[in-house]
C-alpha cells in the first residue's frame, strides 16, 4: 500500500488490459481445444488452413456459440465457469464473411442500427456517422437500398455498422474472402487506416498470409482446433520452428518510419530496426509509420559487402540460427545490424551456399535485400 | 330482400376479419417457435396445425361443437357472462374458424421466418439489439411477404367456410348465418337470382385474391434479389 508505484503493481494493470480467451468443446465431430491471450490493442490475426476452428473461436468470443470456457476482455469478464453473457450484452462488433446488411433498411438505418441511441458514445472506437463515413468512403450511399450496392461496398457498410456499434473489440472473420482479388485491393487501404485511426483492439480471422502480414500485429497461430503459437508476428515470423517461415513464401513484416525521400531518384529512405533501407516509392511523408514485407527468398547472404552491386540494400546482419528447409536448402535467421540487436530477417539458401560460405550461427553476414515490398498508401 | 342478401356478407366480412387478426397474433408466436426450435416433438406441434387441411369440415366441427357445448371448455367460458354454451354464436364461430384456418396463416408465416435463416439475428444481436428488438425490428420485416400471405389466405379461406359453420353455427340470421350458408339456403328455397349474386361475388373475390397474392409473390421475389 505505501509503495504503489512499482514494477509489480503496474504490471496486473497492463495485463488487465489484455484479451484473455479460452474455449474448450465439441461441436459435432469438430474438437475445439484453444486458449491464448492477446494484447489489448492492435491487431491479432488468427492464421490458419480452413476448417482450423478460427471462426469458432470468433464465435465464441462473440457468444454466438457456446462452448465452455473463460473470455475476458480488458478485465470484463464475458464469460466463465459461472457466467456467461449472451451476445447482445457484449459490446462487439462483428464483420462476418459475407456483408449481412439488413435487406429491409438503408445504408444509413443499417449503419445506425446498433449506434447507442442516447447520450456521447464512449469507447475505443468512439467513432461518429461522419468519422466512419469519410474514414469508409460511404459518401454517397447512405440513400441506397443494400441490394443496389458492390460486393466491396457492402462490406464497407458492415463494417461502419460495426464500428458505429462502439465496440470494445471487433472481430472480423475472413471479411475479405468473399471478395475478388480487386475489391480486396479496395478494401485493404480502409482496415489499414483502421488499424492506424483508432485505439480499438481487433481480432481478425483469415487464412490468407498477404492480409495478415499486412495488417496484424499479433499472431494467433492455429491447426485442428489448437492454438499452435501465438505471439507478436514478427517473433512468429521469424521462429523457424513453426510451419510459417518454413513455408515457400515465408517473410517477415517490418515496422518502419520514413527518413528522407529522394525525389531526384524515387526513393525513400525507411528506418528500421538496425537498418535503414532505400525503397522505390513515388512519394511520403517524413516521420510517416509505413509496412515492410521482405521475403525470405529476395534475401541472399555475402561474408563480405559487395563492392559492385545493382542491389540497394545490403545492410549488416547476424546469423541467429541456421536450420533445415527441405533436403537442399537452409533457412537462416538474422538479427539485422553489425552487432545484431535489430530486427529479424530471413534469408533462403541453397545449402551448397550455405556450405560454401561457412555459414555459422553467430557470424557476421551482409543480407543482399533484392526486394522489398511497401504495403501500399 | 335485399338488406337480407347483404347481411350474410356483412357477417362473413366481420368473421374473417376478426379470425385474421386472432390468427395473425396467436398463429406468428406457433409460426415463430416452429420456424426456429430444435425440440423433437415441433413436426408433432406443425402435424396439429396442419390437420384442418386434411379433416373432412364436418369432422373439425363435431369435435368443435362438443368443445364449445354446454359440457366443454366453451361451456365454461360461457359461464363467465352467464351463457350456457358457445356454439351457435359468434364467439363460437371465431374460435371455430380460428383453428380451422390457422394453416393457412401459420404456414407462410413460418416459412417466411425459417427463410430469414440464422445470419440476420445473429447479426443483430452484434448490435446489442435484445432478442425482442430483433424479433420486431429484422425478424418481422424481413417476414413481411409471408405475413402479407398468411393474412390474405387466412382472410380467404374463412370467407370460404362452410361445414364448420354448419356445424357448430347453425343457421342463425346476423349472428352465424355467413354468406356459404346464405347461398345453400337461397339455393334449398329456390331463389335463384340471390344465390347467384353470392356465388357470382365469390368468383370475383376469389379471382381477385389469387390475383392479389400471385402480384404480391412477384414483388417480393423481385425486392428479394
Amino acid at each position: 500500500m505505501s509503495a504503489p508505484v512499482t514494477m509489480s503493481a503496474q504490471a496486473p494493470a497492463a495485463d488487465a488490459a489484455a484479451i484473455r480467451v479460452a474455449f474448450r468443446g465439441m461441436l459435432g465431430a469438430f474438437s475445439l481445444d484453444a486458449a491464448f491471450r492477446a494484447p489489448g490493442r492492435g491487431v491479432t490475426a488468427l492464421f490458419g488452413p480452413s476448417g482450423c476452428g478460427k471462426t469458432t473461436v470468433l464465435r465464441c468470443i462473440a457468444g454466438l456459440t457456446r462452448l465452455d470456457g473463460v473470455c475476458d476482455v480488458a478485465g470484463e469478464v464475458w464469460q466463465d465457469e459461472a457466467r456467461f453473457r449472451p451476445t447482445h450484452q457484449r459490446e462487439i462488433g462483428y464483420v462476418f464473411q459475407e456483408a449481412s446488411l439488413f435487406a429491409h433498411l438503408s445504408v444509413r438505418k443499417n449503419l445506425l442500427y446498433g449506434a447507442p441511441r442516447h447520450g456521447k458514445p464512449a469507447g475505443p472506437a468512439d467513432i461518429s456517422l461522419d468519422e466512419a463515413i469519410d474514414l469508409l468512403g460511404l459518401d454517397g450511399l447512405l440513400d441506397r437500398a443494400p441490394h443496389n450496392l458492390s460486393g466491396g461496398e457492402r462490406q464497407r457498410v458492415a463494417l461502419g455498422r460495426a464500428l458505429l456499434s462502439q465496440p470494445k473489440l471487433l472481430l472480423m472473420d475472413e471479411p475479405l474472402s468473399a471478395l475478388d482479388r480487386l475489391t480486396k485491393d479496395e478494401i485493404l487501404p480502409f482496415l489499414e487506416r483502421l488499424h492506424e485511426r483508432l485505439s480499438l483492439p481487433i481480432f481478425y480471422v483469415s487464412h490468407d498470409m498477404a492480409e495478415v502480414e499486412r495488417l496484424a500485429d499479433f499472431l494467433v497461430l492455429m491447426g485442428a482446433g489448437k492454438v499452435v503459437a501465438a505471439g507478436p508476428l514478427a517473433d512468429l515470423q521469424s521462429d523457424p520452428s513453426l510451419p510459417l517461415a518454413r513455408t515457400r513464401d515465408a517473410a517477415v513484416s517490418l515496422a518502419a518510419t520514413v527518413e528522407s525521400y529522394d525525389t531526384a531518384y524515387g526513393l525513400l529512405t525507411l528506418r528500421i530496426d538496425g537498418a535503414h533501407l532505400l525503397v522505390p516509392a513515388s512519394s511520403a511523408t517524413v516521420g510517416e509509420a509505413r509496412r515492410l514485407r521482405i521475403a525470405a527468398g529476395d534475401v541472399s547472404l555475402a561474408l563480405t559487402p559487395p563492392e559492385k552491386s545493382s542491389i540497394l540494400n545490403i545492410p549488416p546482419a547476424r546469423i541467429v540460427s541456421l536450420s533445415d528447409a527441405g533436403p537442399h536448402e537452409v533457412l537462416a535467421v538474422l538479427s539485422l545490424g553489425a552487432d545484431g540487436g535489430g530486427a529479424r530477417l530471413l534469408s533462403r539458401l541453397t545449402r551448397r551456399s550455405a556450405d560454401r560460405l561457412g555459414l555459422k550461427e553467430g557470424a557476421q553476414v551482409f543480407a543482399q535485400v533484392k526486394g522489398v515490398s511497401l504495403a501500399i498508401k | 330482400m335485399t338488406a337480407d342478401i347483404w347481411q350474410p356478407v356483412r357477417l362473413t366480412l366481420e368473421l374473417a376479419a376478426i379470425t385474421t387478426l386472432v390468427l395473425l397474433v396467436v398463429g406468428t408466436p406457433i409460426a415463430w417457435w416452429l420456424a426456429r426450435s430444435n425440440a423433437w416433438w415441433k413436426e408433432g406441434v406443425a402435424a396439429i396445425v396442419a390437420m384442418p387441411l386434411v379433416l373432412p369440415p364436418t369432422v373439425l366441427g363435431f369435435y368443435l361443437l362438443v368443445a364449445l357445448g354446454p359440457y366443454g371448455p366453451g361451456g365454461a367460458i360461457a359461464g363467465l357472462w352467464g351463457g350456457r354454451t358457445l356454439a351457435f354464436t359468434f364467439e363460437g364461430l371465431v374460435i371455430g374458424s380460428v383453428f380451422y384456418s390457422m394453416p393457412f396463416v401459420v404456414q407462410p408465416i413460418r416459412n417466411a421466418f425459417a427463410a430469414i435463416g440464422e445470419r440476420p439475428l445473429e447479426v443483430a444481436a452484434t448490435l446489442r439489439a435484445s432478442p425482442r428488438r430483433a424479433f420486431w425490428t429484422v425478424a418481422v420485416p424481413l417476414a413481411r411477404p409471408g405475413f402479407l400471405t398468411g393474412a390474405v389466405l387466412g382472410f380467404a379461406h374463412t370467407v370460404g367456410e362452410f361445414g364448420v359453420v354448419l356445424m357448430i353455427g347453425g343457421n342463425i340470421p346476423g349472428t352465424t348465418k355467413v354468406l356459404s350458408v346464405a347461398i345453400y339456403d337461397y339455393v334449398e328455397t329456390a331463389q335463384w337470382r340471390e344465390a347467384n349474386i353470392l356465388a357470382a361475388g365469390m368468383v370475383v373475390f376469389a379471382f381477385a385474391v389469387v390475383l392479389a397474392m400471385m402480384l404480391l409473390e412477384k414483388r417480393a421475389a423481385r425486392v428479394g434479389t
